[in-house]
């Protein structure tokens, strides 16, 4: 067994997942697969959606992967740190908009 | 990063043919992790690999180049001494006077560097070759007051020009080229639009040829011509007509940048992750015959830097026959998925 939770070279295993369920697994790549093609939104733009989520939701193989998209697409690098920007102020704005709560509660405890 | 010295002047272990076409068959192609190409192709009843119809003939002028570009599979070079001679070159107007093939290709190192370069195509061009392309590194335009009427030169004899541009911006391009090389480029282009490249009615083509800056596939070609078109007439007010997206192969100063940057193993799992079937019916090779600058016939420009010559009884242009050339095998590697990845690539961008 790996001595770490993550390993780089999992990622070209990512497929294997529907080795142990075919049925679902081969229902979440078609989704997947779907989701990012050119629709309303541009494949290119959401190359760059995909890359602030990853982030935000801090999945180190989807930030190797959405690093390499966008550069097989041509986003420059000044693009994909805007991008996480956007992941990274979502991110904190949204515990900091909590505030709100405990503004809210100690308000409300207090004579 | 841009190199200052070819690997065969830094007498590199990768600058031999043999110990490049070893590393590819070893490893994770030993250990059975990656399946050779050979049995790729087999599995949709490819193998072995024949030829089509002659299409193109792709002419080797010379290794020398006034670039070192990092990702070079030619291993060119201003270090690099190996010309093609005006005997060989009469040898091959003697085989562009009577090829079924279309389309005339020159390429180098920087093609213009060889002495006789310009009485090549002069001859060559009254060959009544449908498309006689000249493969431009561009800044060799700028890089001496010799080279400055180039484009007038190509205008003259109907030149199709196909250009190197990693990327409309200029990091990149520098980083891969070297320092400057961005706006040397896009000068040239400039003077090649000056003077009718690209411009509606004159009926000279001006092609971009796009590669990546690193360790990755390319992407869908006609959206990068979109990208590359908006950006460079919006920054330059360049015109360009069509730009071929290439793979990079990993053999040479390519497949040394994979090794040293640790890529090599996720590059290949990625070409043969792409690897697609249909492209493998319309690669390079099976209607190109690419010529070396001594004379020796290969299936494509890689074959050729890896010295892999044409499985037939004709390997020389001094006995260049094409019907019996026409009747060959063409010899592969792992290198090879480099050109069946995603939509394929070729010298003339994808194939699928």
């Amino acid at each position: 067994m790996s001595k770490t939770y993550y390993d780089p070279a999992d990622l070209r295993k990512f497929g294997n997942i529907t080795e142990w369920n075919e049925e679902l697994g081969t229902k979440f790549f078609d989704y997947y697969g779907k989701v990012f093609e050119e629709g309303a939104l541009s494949a290119r733009e959401k190359s760059l959606i995909a890359l602030a989520v990853s982030h935000v939701v801090q999945c180190p193989y989807c930030i190797d992967a959405y690093t390499k998209d966008g550069l097989q697409r041509g986003i420059d690098k000044s693009e994909m740190m805007e991008a996480v920007h956007v992941g990274a102020a979502i991110k904190s704005g949204a515990t900091l908009v909590h505030g709100v709560q405990m503004m809210n509660k100690y308000e409300k405890l207090s004579m | 990063m841009a190199l200052l010295k070819s690997l065969a002047a830094r007498e590199d272990d990768l600058s031999s043919p043999a110990n490049q076409l070893k590393f590819l068959s070893n490893g994770i192609f030993k250990k059975g992790e990656l399946p050779l190409f050979k049995d790729k192709i087999a599995e949709n009843n490819h193998f072995p690999l024949k030829p089509k119809k002659l299409e193109i003939l792709q002419l080797n002028l010379g290794y020398m180049c006034n670039q070192v570009c990092s990702h070079c599979h030619v291993d060119a070079g201003p270090d690099r001494k190996e010309i093609m001679t005006m005997e060989t070159m009469e040898q091959c107007l003697e085989v562009i006077r009577n090829t079924g093939a279309h389309t005339l290709d020159l390429t180098g190192g920087a093609p213009e560097m060889n002495p006789n370069f310009r009485w090549f195509v002069e001859e060559a061009s009254k060959a009544g070759i449908k498309d006689f392309i000249v493969r431009s590194n561009l800044t060799i335009i700028l890089a001496n007051k010799k080279y400055h009427d180039l484009p007038e030169f190509f205008k003259k004899h109907k030149v199709h020009v196909a250009s190197s541009l990693p990327f409309y911006k200029r990091d990149k391009t520098d980083k891969q080229r070297g320092n400057g090389v961005f706006d040397k480029s896009i000068k040239a282009l400039q003077m090649l639009n000056a003077v009718g490249y690209a411009q509606e009615g004159t009926g000279l083509k001006l092609d971009l040829v796009y590669n990546p800056s690193g360790a990755f596939l390319p992407t869908d070609q006609q959206a990068l011509e979109q990208d590359f078109k908006v950006a460079l007439k919006e920054d330059f007010n360049i015109d360009f007509n069509r730009l071929f997206a290439i793979t990079n192969l990993p053999i040479s100063r390519f497949l040394e940048y994979l090794i040293a940057s640790e890529n090599y193993e996720d590059y290949m799992y990625a070409l043969v992750e792409a690897y697609n079937p249909t492209a493998v019916e319309n690669v390079m090779c099976t209607n190109t015959i690419s010529i070396s600058w001594d004379g020796w016939l290969y299936d494509c420009d890689f074959n050729q830097m890896l010295d892999l010559k044409v499985a037939s009884k004709v390997q020389h242009i001094s006995n260049y026959n094409e019907d019996l050339l026409n009747d060959r095998e063409i010899i592969i590697s792992q290198h090879c998925y480099g050109c069946t990845a995603g939509a394929g690539s070729s010298c003339q961008g994808t194939v699928a």
